[in-house]
């Protein structure tokens, strides 16, 4: 009964989705206020119907209510508790109507702190979130429906994906959806700027500290993606170019050449079309990586069933929102006339242009080899697929400018700078770090240019973030203060130079050993012996493992004791490597078993992997500078813009 | 030319040497990480060319994988329904790999055995790849393979 009840909250739901697109839309575009009033209580009542039926699924699963076909093949009477919460969203439907339920959540969080906003322009952004959560309600209740009967009802269920049964898993989905469908905020606002037929930096200003969570949480999904393929999929690495982290990886880069392109216009009102369409990319391109991962056109672990029903309508609801974006985009385009204040070839703006360039450009390579495949095999140019070494060259070569140009960014003044200037500050630095990367290419063991590279990408990107600070600092006596904005800003770029020491220097030193080794026998690998002391049986909650023991020696003295197990999973009889991980801050010795060789002998991986947690410190930092970004002041600010600024008080944003 | 015009050319022609640079860069990288996959019958058809690496898909033979003892040389024979061909691969075998099991392994030709440097398994009891299933076409109703379902993917990166 409570299942029905469930869908109903979703018909209802996607009834007041279409009433919050329609009225309040047509109220904007006529002026009628008792129209666009419904905006607000439509998002609310939305978040209610949609929140419903999400807590009516879990407990379901809570419950172990096999008569619902997607509760009976995603879970288990031995499932443990915390993983029946999780397997609400471990499966396609489950996980669309998280979608859905996340879009009603960031709806109504805009409904509740748009106070500031004209009426019509919140309509509008109101309306338009309404239409895409239309399009997705639309999608679960005909296409995906988590609450379908299974008559009679299974005894047993079929257990969720053992890769999934993970702590990383809990959180890593919802993270990444926070970040897809907060994108559309800047992309109900872009169409709404686009309805009104004026970009007003106030209303721009507003968003974006929006564009800022949105992206600091899909930068925490990507992260704790990359983490959890990193331990749990047993091969030590960290991030494979597959189409379904491209497709997460897409929106991030989009994302991150709006934030700096809205920061431009917010300030200096250029960029303004380039800003508008990039909202519109980054949101169609979420919409692009949810159509990659769940319509089945890839193989891999997120797409869980191949429908092409479903593929047909996610293609055709993306087709709507991309094209008629576009279309709309193409009509009504803010003339070059308001193209803001001028300014110089060299000058902060054209380093944020070079900044877009690059990223739209990295963003738009990884969307060529991510679908090139899929044309290649929709023209019948044969079964084909593009290797990681396309996508590392690629992006290596795009990046190394963005990380070369990234410094003077922020000393750099708007509108026009003298060279000479922010090279002097910047020389002394470069140097340093040049003579960093000379010691660290000599000191390299093994891999001395991706050591070298690495070094001098995150020792100019530290000492030049630094060396902005302390300008600022130092500054603060004439008046000018360190606000959120900057602080975030110094945040990211900070974690863009760990991330660098993390990506390279683990390319370039990780060491690893596949081999056959009898009980008792050790495994050498960079000063370390692994001594593999056998694998015993052991039993899960629903799983039984054999669970290896061995004992590292560093110097001849032991070291640290790890288990790594080989897991059969009750149901289904899947087998999962777990690896064991002894972590540390400069390096992480990575164990896992491979196969039973016969005798007690097994096959052993043994990886060291130096630096690699720095891959997801920088991310985290990167994360808390978009955070700590949105808090700043100035973006509160609306309701004061809308009248003049009285005379004492400060200009927001100094020109440096 | 007045500087404004002037400046906008700049920006024109510094926007298509670049996108024009791009363009080669990808194609090029693109052209070296290209890997067509084939199945046995293909490969023996002469289909897949010479020494070229590319991507070998069907399933394990039964009975058909062996390790030396104490190392992990493993051999195996991929079948696609009509033709058969031997793999050599050296190392950890996905958790996911088995006999009567998709797989796709990535190598190239050496004296008549695919040399694999990569293999990934991807099923639950009743999975095969889509492109594999594609490729294999009519093979699995004419004999005792597998036959495609649509069950949870899963994959082995």
């Amino acid at each position: 009964m409570l299942g029905e009840i469930g869908l109903v909250a979703l018909i209802l739901a996607l009834l007041v989705s279409v009433l919050q697109a329609a009225l309040p839309l047509a109220g904007a575009q006529r002026g009628v206020a008792p129209w666009m009033a419904v905006a607000r209580p439509a998002a609310y009542a939305q978040l209610a119907l949609v929140g419903f039926a999400f807590i009516v699924l879990t407990h379901a699963f809570v419950t172990q209510d096999f008569s619902l076909l997607y509760v009976a093949e995603n879970s288990n009477s031995l499932l443990p508790l915390m993983y029946r919460y999780t397997a609400v969203w471990g499966a396609h439907e489950g996980s669309l109507l998280l979608w859905a339920l996340i879009l009603a959540v960031w709806t109504a969080a805009v409904a509740r702190f748009s106070r500031s906003l004209p009426d019509t322009v919140i309509a509008r952004v109101l309306g338009v979130m309404g239409l895409v959560s239309a399009g997705f309600l639309a999608f679960l209740i005909f296409t995906s429906n988590p609450f379908l009967r299974l008559l009679p009802a299974a005894a047993e269920g079929r257990d969720l994906n053992p890769l999934l049964q993970d702590p990383g898993m809990i959180i890593h989905p919802p993270m990444l959806y926070l970040g897809y469908v907060g994108f559309s905020v800047p992309f109900a606002f872009a169409i709404a700027a686009l309805l009104d037929g004026k970009i007003d930096a106030r209303w721009l200003r507003w968003t974006r500290p929006w564009t800022n969570v949105a992206w600091a949480f899909l930068t925490l999904g990507i992260a704790l993606g990359s983490w959890w393929a990193y331990y749990e999929l047993g091969w030590g690495g960290w991030w494979f170019w597959d189409p379904v982290e491209n497709a997460s990886f897409m929106p991030w880069l989009a994302g991150a050449a709006l934030l700096h392109s809205q920061a431009v216009t917010e300030k200096r009102g250029s960029f303004r079309g380039w800003t508008l369409l990039l909202a519109i990319a980054t949101f169609s391109l979420s919409l692009l990586g949810t159509f990659l991962v769940r319509s089945g056109v890839l193989t891999s672990v997120h797409a869980f069933a191949a429908d092409p029903a479903r593929g047909l309508f996610i293609l055709i609801f993306l087709g709507i929102v991309v094209g008629g974006s576009l279309l709309l985009y193409a009509l009504k385009a803010p003339s070059s006339a308001d193209a803001g204040k001028p300014f110089e070839l060299f000058s902060r703006e054209t380093l944020l242009l070079a900044n877009n360039l690059l990223l739209s450009t990295a963003c738009a390579m990884v969307l060529l080899g991510t679908l090139y495949p899929l044309l290649a095999d929709a023209l019948e140019l044969g079964k084909i697929s593009v290797g990681p070494p396309y996508f590392a060259l690629m992006f290596v070569l795009l990046m190394a400018p963005l990380v070369l140009l990234l410094p003077f960014g922020p000393i750099t003044r708007w509108q026009s700078e003298q060279v000479s200037k922010p090279l002097a500050m910047l020389l002394p630095w470069a140097g340093f770090a040049i003579a960093l990367a000379v010691v660290a290419y000599f000191m390299a063991p093994q891999g001395p240019v991706k050591v070298a590279a690495g070094v001098l990408g995150a020792a100019w990107v530290l000492f030049g973030t630094a060396r902005f600070v302390w300008t600022r600092v130092r500054s603060q006596t004439t008046g000018q203060r360190f606000t959120a904005e900057m602080l975030g800003m110094t945040l990211a770029h900070f974690g863009v130079a760990i991330f660098l020491v993390g990506a390279l220097l683990t390319e370039g030193l990780t060491t690893q050993r596949e081999v056959a080794v009898a009980k008792g026998h050790a495994v050498e690998l960079g000063g370390y012996s692994f001594r593999f002391d056998g694998a015993a049986h052991s039993q899960g909650p629903n799983y039984e493992a054999d669970r290896g023991t061995v004992t590292v020696f560093r110097d001849g003295k032991p070291f640290t004791v790890m288990h790594p197990e080989k897991r059969a999973y009750a149901s289904g009889g899947q087998v999962m490597t777990e690896a064991a991980i002894a972590r540390g801050v400069t390096r992480d010795l990575y164990v896992a078993l491979g196969e039973p060789l016969g005798d007690g002998a097994w096959a052993l991986r043994v990886h060291i992997k130096p630096f690699v947690r720095w891959i997801w410190a920088g991310a985290l930092l990167m994360m808390l500078g978009g955070f700590v970004t949105a808090t700043d002041k100035r973006f509160r600010r609306v309701a004061e813009a809308r009248n003049p600024l009285p005379a004492t008080e400060p200009t927001p944003e100094p020109a440096r | 030319m007045n500087p404004v015009r002037r400046r906008r050319l700049l920006w024109v022609i510094a926007l298509v040497v670049a996108a024009g640079l791009a363009t080669a860069l990808v194609a090029m990288a693109l052209q070296r990480n290209i890997a067509y996959l084939y199945t046995p019958s293909e490969v023996l058809r002469g289909e897949a060319g010479e020494h070229a690496r590319f991507r070998l898909g069907g399933m394990v033979a039964a009975d058909s994988f062996k390790r030396a003892p104490g190392s992990l040389d493993a051999t195996f024979r991929v079948t696609d329904g009509d033709a058969q061909m031997p793999v050599k691969y050296t190392g950890i075998l996905p958790d996911l790999f088995r006999e009567k099991q998709a797989v796709v392994a990535t190598g190239r030709m050496e004296n008549g055995v695919f040399v694999a440097e990569t293999i990934l398994a991807k099923h639950d009891e009743n999975y095969l790849p889509k492109e594999v299933a594609d490729k294999m076409g009519m093979a699995h109703k004419k004999h005792d393979v597998a036959a495609p379902g649509a069950g949870a993917a899963q994959g082995a990166k």
